[in-house]
């Protein structure tokens, strides 16, 4: 088998090494949409510009306002008369928030009131806004208990504080967005460039009629399967290796844990990968099917139900359970688990199980259906 | 230029378009999944904060406080454990997110009006959901804080400041708001640049474009019948997936449909000469979707601000966006359909990609041409 195995794998790198531009994206391109999306992938909003509807003007009022500004977060603030102005404003897209101060402000605060401030928020981008808001309340809330505990040590009853708690955050302690984005990405990439390069490079073969060519020589499909397989299975983890190098320089990521599962479990991935890849060219007559089926397949799922931007947990039930309809969502726990986490194989089994299932029926099927196409 | 040639040639395309029987359904089928999956999934939300709990006090005290966790929605207890060195494997074995830990004593501490101490440890790996997680864990714990206080004193309450937030135009925060009317600009952007490329590189690569040049057909009528049918499709595609977002998703054009449908066109003419001008750099289809698929489809969408807001970007990337067409469009579907400004707000972002639109198309075409030659 090896012996006819070698010329079809042969023929194969032949070809793609023939065209020097699909074998450069393939294996450059991964690297820089690393370094693309590890700039532009931030949830950290920093910069809000803000506006100020003080209908008080007391010193406490001004006091409290002043905390938004040393947080930090809030770049730029601007006093405006009334909430028309700043609803304006916001349509425009010159303030993302604004903040309403009532005029009974510092009498409710010093008196331990509860006072009520209002919060404009441009909800547009709903994502923004909620972080926006969270720093609204972390900012209100810190303030707050500022002037609960002044106020209660006025009457002596001050210092106390019930509950002190700590948190601690493991495994990225600095919260920095490119760490926990760097392994999904090497999902997402590997994913695309796996599906897309070998339906299309099936696809191209049945388009061109050599398929049929391949079909009379004594070559079994599942050589063939095997032979198309491999050249591409190399160059995606060489590109993996490349976004990893990449990683590591440009955003310090340190794989933590064991190179080898990190080597065994990415190949597994592939393999996956190029099954659905395979299954997208039985189904695929020409290229441009095989294409928009492969972004289909590879990229909504990797990048939307996998985990890698958007918390499973948060999505409706259904959705639950089609996540599972892409390998990227338990190739995405087994690398944080090994890069960023650095646990060993205990803490990732059951993934690497659920990894293998999917691998084992993916490529049983799309074999299945590739001889039946091929007869 | 001559009618008949054109609409020949327009015959010719849409006969092939109509003979793959795979290829329009899924044109047609690929953006409303795409609409169902960014609408309904595409949420930074955190709704479920999985914990693992390690309560060593045991009191009515503690379970009070576990209380104000659980009954905020944001929580759900999936694990107890009273071995406090175990709860390193329920992080480790992605088992939960987060571990809250209630020292012994607990109780009796705020019973004798002293410190209690807890431990809150936050699974960094799932980044921003982490940050939110904090968030309400602060605002739990400060809330339980003062009902102590309060108790203390005697009062009802100890007062304090309460951030009251109006979300305008998406009062709900729902992200798929957001999210789907971005999906009209992706779906308008693979369908013209991509399909367009990889129709006319498809010729190329059978060898039926020099069959072509030997007709009396010009350059020009060629690009037309190139390009006609799929604007074509763009467009009753990008109405399908308009009728889907008011009608399926709820989300209604709060602005002038006219406006919206007029600078429509305006980016039609970038994505279309995008098309054309990766089928003169590209040989084979597989070239010519790498090259629209990496080099102009995955750039524009994490730079135009398609998911990610641009002011959070390096300050050279935020430069590199203003070439992009993309992001004026973005910004032109969002502003038109969910806050309904008019085109007095939008003059910028209009003259913006109509000036890239023609520039594009118009050095496209011109090396379409010169090419063949």
């Amino acid at each position: 088998m090896l012996r006819r195995l070698l010329p079809i794998i042969k023929k194969e790198f032949r070809q793609i090494r023939r065209d020097k531009r699909v074998l450069a994206i393939l294996t450059l391109v991964p690297a820089l949409l690393l370094l693309l999306n590890g700039y532009a992938l931030n949830y950290d909003v920093s910069h809000i510009k803000m506006a100020v509807i003080d209908q008080e003007n007391s010193k406490e009022s001004r006091d409290f306002l002043n905390a938004f500004v040393t947080s930090g977060y809030f770049d730029y603030v601007q006093y405006l008369k009334s909430t028309d102005e700043a609803m304006h404003m916001i349509d425009d897209a010159r303030i993302r928030a604004a903040i309403v101060i009532p005029t009974d402000f510092s009498h409710k605060l010093l008196s331990g009131e509860i006072t009520d401030i209002q919060v404009l928020v441009d909800g547009m981008d709903s994502n923004a806004a909620s972080i926006i808001l969270g720093y609204v309340q972390a900012v209100t809330l810190q303030y707050s208990q500022k002037i609960v505990l002044k106020n209660l040590s006025k009457i002596g009853r001050g210092n106390y504080l019930p509950i002190q708690y700590d948190a601690r955050v493991w495994y990225n302690p600095e919260l920095k967005s490119a760490k926990f984005l760097v392994p999904g990405l090497i999902g997402f990439i590997l994913a695309i460039t796996a599906v897309i390069a070998t339906s299309l490079s099936i696809v191209k073969e049945k388009e061109r009629n050599t398929i049929e060519q391949i079909d009379v020589s004594p070559i079994s499909s599942v050589e063939l399967i095997v032979g198309k397989m491999i050249p591409y299975a190399l160059i995606s983890l060489v590109a993996a290796a490349l976004v990893i190098v990449a990683a590591y320089f440009l955003f310090d990521v340190v794989v933590k844990g064991s190179y080898l599962w990190l080597f065994g479990s990415t190949l597994l991935f592939v393999i996956a990968a190029l099954s659905i890849g395979l299954f997208v060219s039985t189904i695929s007559d020409s290229q441009q099917v095989a294409f928009q089926l492969a972004s289909l397949t590879s990229m909504l799922p990797t990048m939307i139900l996998s985990g890698f931007m958007f918390p499973i947990r948060s999505m409706p039930w259904w959705l639950q359970i089609l996540t599972n309809i892409t390998p990227a969502k338990f190739y995405l726990v087994i690398l944080r688990s090994i890069i960023l986490k650095g646990v060993g194989l205990a803490a990732f089994w059951d993934q690497l199980v659920y990894l293998m299932i999917f691998t084992t029926v993916m490529l049983t099927i799309s074999a299945r259906r590739f001889k039946k196409t091929l007869s | 230029m001559n009618k008949q040639r054109i609409l020949a040639l327009l015959k010719k395309e849409f006969g092939q378009l109509f003979k793959d029987k795979k290829l329009l359904p899924l044109v047609f089928v690929a953006p409303l999944l795409q609409l169902t999956f960014l609408g309904f999934a595409a949420s930074l939300d955190v709704k479920d904060i999985s914990m693992v709990l390690c309560d060593l006090d045991k009191t009515e005290s503690s379970r009070g406080f576990i209380e104000k966790f659980t009954n905020s929605g944001y929580f759900t207890v999936d694990y107890s454990t009273e071995d406090y060195g175990s709860i390193q494997s329920y992080l480790d074995d992605h088992k939960t997110t987060m571990a809250l830990i209630i020292p012994p004593k607990f109780g009796d501490k705020l019973l004798q009006r002293q410190p209690a101490r807890v431990q809150v440890i936050l699974d960094g790996s799932e980044g921003n959901s982490t940050t939110i997680a904090m968030g309400y864990v602060n605002q739990i714990i400060v809330s339980y804080s003062n009902s102590v206080l309060a108790e203390v004193v005697g009062t009802k309450s100890v007062g304090g400041i309460n951030a009251q937030a109006r979300a305008w135009f998406n009062p709900s925060l729902k992200s798929r708001n957001y999210m789907v009317p971005g999906v009209l600009v992706l779906i308008l952007l693979i369908t013209t640049m991509n399909l367009t490329s990889m129709a006319i590189v498809k010729e190329k690569e059978i060898g039926t474009l020099e069959q072509i040049m030997v007709t009396p057909i010009t350059p020009t009528e060629l690009i037309l019948g190139k390009l006609i049918p799929f604007t074509i499709i763009g467009i009753v595609n990008w109405c399908v997936v308009l009728v889907a977002m008011v009608v399926g998703f709820g989300i209604p054009v709060m602005g002038s449909f006219p406006l919206l449908f007029g600078l429509t066109t305006f980016f039609l003419l970038t994505s279309l000469g995008l098309g054309l001008f990766v089928s003169t750099i590209s040989h084979t289809q597989q070239q010519a979707m790498m090259t629209s698929m990496f080099f102009v489809l995955q750039p524009m969408m994490y730079i135009s601000g398609f998911n990610f807001p641009i002011e959070n970007m390096p300050k050279a990337l935020q430069l590199f966006s203003f070439g992009v067409p993309m992001r004026y469009y973005l910004v032109i579907v969002r502003s038109v359909i969910l806050k309904g400004v008019g085109i007095s707000s939008l003059w910028f972002e209009a003259g913006a990609l109509l000036f890239m639109g023609v520039m594009v198309l118009v050095a496209s075409v011109l090396r379409f041409k010169s090419k063949l030659d």
